[in-house]
């Protein structure tokens, strides 16, 4: 067990191409750190550095106290799940799972002990004598989870492991790589595109785009006080509304002929600031006719998701979709109003698309 | 339906039976005739009914050989034939498996065109280069060797081909696994693609022992002695003589002979190609 540190990580393609550029940051022993963002955002390129799999162009990355970017990736003591589970076609589960314990010598008594021990945390021990290929989508994940368990390593790499799966099985084992990773307290670092998977696992979510670190906090911040534009229509579904707008005053944004408070807004700002405004479909609420302070939001369309709708339609001349739970708002289109708690108005640069929160 | 698909079945087995019989023919014929004595066939009274002399005969030519141009009993030839091909289909895979190996994994300057030299010699076969080839063989004084006979035909780029495209298909997260796993290029090759390989192996075999079996041109240049030929050479030697009666009777023996290493190859193998198509998931 041991904490990862990324020190101003780039990767640079033979071709000129810059896939990671310059990310720093670090995972504190046992935490779980999700990479997020969209494909081609370096998230796995940058995986794989820290795996060993891809060369370190510039930076460093040190795993414990040691500096790996000359160490072979048998040798950084991590643990890999790739996303189409690699396991070795030709060999059964239980060689799948021994393979890597065998070319460290580690003595065949402890292998025994040790793969018995991860077949029975992940319950695949009816299978170790068959092939991979006689196994489920689930199992196999299963699997190869058990080959980076048995290895007792310092990191656990995870790279996009349940996108093969169903819907129904990602959640179940989303939930079960989390308690896993909790109970035997190693580092995890862990690569996907599905926020929700990145919400969910973990302890600190780093959201990439374009081999940059856009913001790096615990997955609630994250979400309450998205750093850009890009970060707040990533994370959160469905995605947060933006509508153009400008400074009013200290705190006030206007939407074109509406008013709207915005709490986390910075003061300097000279009225009439070119702004763009966030508003996620789950903060909406709505208000009577003409209230102090309301919207009116043209709904045009409802769609019914079970426990919530979301009410497709216009807003200050823009698209906008809020969310409702199902009952509470006639789901027919018409004319609603609704406010905002002005804890929940997110304001970004609408050149840089950087938030222009409080300090 | 079910009239139309009873008609086509038996359209299909009729072509079918026919093809089988157009093709098993001669081969019956050749059988019939080695189990007769040489005047019946002269006389043009051959039966297609097997006669009584097919001990004798397949004894006679095996162990003492026939009376004519080439004495040399069969079951040498049939040493010969087998120790070149063996060593052609063998040497192959050790070369081609090696070379595809190095070519698909190994990022080295030039890597390229190295292939590009190997996949150019595919235009380039031993008919083509036959007098370098055989000056260099005998310069090598490896005429009337086994060394004369397989080597020169061991090269050659099929092998490297196949197994080049083959471990294309082999993810890229295996080696990733193996690295991870602590396996160096050594051990992936023998822990993951050599055992991933074997059907792909296993088809090479078959094919390069066949075509090591069947050389005719080669070794008719690079063996004079009698004691280093091959069936095939034996059989032609057996057919054309000068001033002799054709013992056809032991002719058609050893081409019985020489159909038989190739055909139990192939049934040998043809068990670990099904196998292998069936289990082979990567």
């Amino acid at each position: 067990m041991a904490q990862v540190t990324l020190s101003n990580v780039k990767k640079v393609y033979a071709g000129g191409v810059e896939a990671v550029k310059g990310v720093s940051f670090d995972i504190p022993d046992g935490g779980f750190c999700v990479l997020v963002g969209p494909s081609g955002c370096g998230k796995s390129t940058l995986l794989r550095m820290v795996a060993g799999l891809e060369t370190i162009s510039a930076g460093e990355v040190a795993i414990g106290e040691r500096v790996v970017n000359q160490v072979e990736p048998a040798d950084r003591d991590i643990a890999m799940v790739f996303q189409n589970y690699a396991l070795y076609p030709h060999m059964s589960v239980y060689d799948n799972m021994a393979y890597g314990l065998r070319n460290r010598g580690t003595p065949k008594d402890e292998i025994e002990k040790r793969v018995a021990e991860a077949a029975r945390i992940l319950a695949i021990e009816p299978f170790l004598q068959r092939r991979p290929r006689q196994l489920s989508g689930g199992q196999r994940q299963r699997v190869a989870m058990g080959r980076a368990i048995v290895r007792k390593p310092q990191v656990f790499l995870f790279d996009e492991p349940l996108s093969n799966l169903d819907a129904k099985l990602r959640v179940q084992m989303r939930v079960e790589i989390k308690k896993l990773q909790r109970a035997l307290g190693v580092t995890a670092i862990y690569v996907t595109h599905d926020q929700v998977e990145a919400m969910t696992l973990s302890d600190k979510l780093v959201v990439m785009n374009g081999g940059q670190v856009e913001q790096i906090g615990v997955p609630s911040e994250v979400y309450r006080k998205p750093a850009s534009r890009f970060v707040a229509t990533f994370i959160g579904s469905p995605p947060m509304n933006l509508l153009p707008g400008k400074v009013d005053g200290p705190g006030i944004v206007a939407l074109g002929e509406a008013i709207l408070q915005a709490r986390d807004l910075r003061e300097d700002l000279p009225a009439g600031t070119a702004v763009e405004v966030g508003l996620r479909p789950e903060d909406v609420e709505i208000a009577s006719e003409g209230a102090a302070g309301s919207l009116p939001f043209d709904v045009d369309f409802v769609e019914e998701l079970g426990a919530t709708q979301l009410f497709h339609g216009r807003l200050a001349e823009h698209g906008f979709v809020m969310q409702a739970a199902t009952g509470d708002v006639a789901a027919q289109p018409g004319r609603l109003w609704i406010t905002v708690d002005p804890d929940r108005v997110h304001v970004f640069d609408a050149a840089t698309g950087l938030r222009l929160g409080r300090a | 339906m079910v009239e139309d698909r009873r008609l086509g079945d038996a359209i299909a087995y009729t072509i079918l039976t026919i093809g089988v019989l157009i093709v098993a023919f001669p081969v019956w014929l050749t059988f019939v005739a080695s189990t007769w004595d040489n005047a019946t066939i002269i006389n043009g009274q051959l039966p297609l009914y097997p006669g009584p002399y097919l001990f004798e005969n397949y004894y006679r030519i095996l162990f003492v050989g026939t009376s004519g141009t080439t004495r040399e009993p069969v079951i040498g030839m049939m040493f010969n034939s087998f120790v070149m091909a063996m060593a052609i289909a063998l040497g192959k895979i050790f070369i081609s498996v090696l070379s595809a190996y190095a070519i698909v994994y190994y990022r080295f300057p030039f890597r390229m065109a190295a292939f590009w030299i190997i996949f150019v010699t595919l235009m380039l076969p031993v008919e083509v280069r036959i007098f370098p080839t055989f000056k260099v063989v005998s310069d090598l004084r490896m005429l009337d060797s086994y060394q004369g006979l397989a080597v020169p035909l061991i090269a050659s780029a099929t092998g490297t081909l196949l197994f080049r495209q083959f471990f294309m298909t082999i993810p890229d997260e295996l080696l990733e696994a193996s690295k991870i796993d602590g396996a160096g290029p050594f051990k992936f090759f023998k822990d993951t693609v050599w055992p991933l390989s074997l059907t792909t192996i296993a088809a090479l075999f078959v094919i390069q022992f066949i075509y090591g079996w069947n050389q005719y041109l080669w070794p008719l240049l690079v063996t004079t002695k009698d004691s280093m030929q091959t069936i095939v050479i034996g059989i032609r030697k057996m057919i054309v003589t000068s001033d002799a009666l054709t013992e056809w009777q032991l002719a058609m023996a050893t081409a019985m002979l020489a159909m038989l290493p190739p055909v139990l190859v192939v049934i040998a193998m043809q068990r670990l190609f099904v196998k292998g198509l069936v289990e082979t998931e990567k």
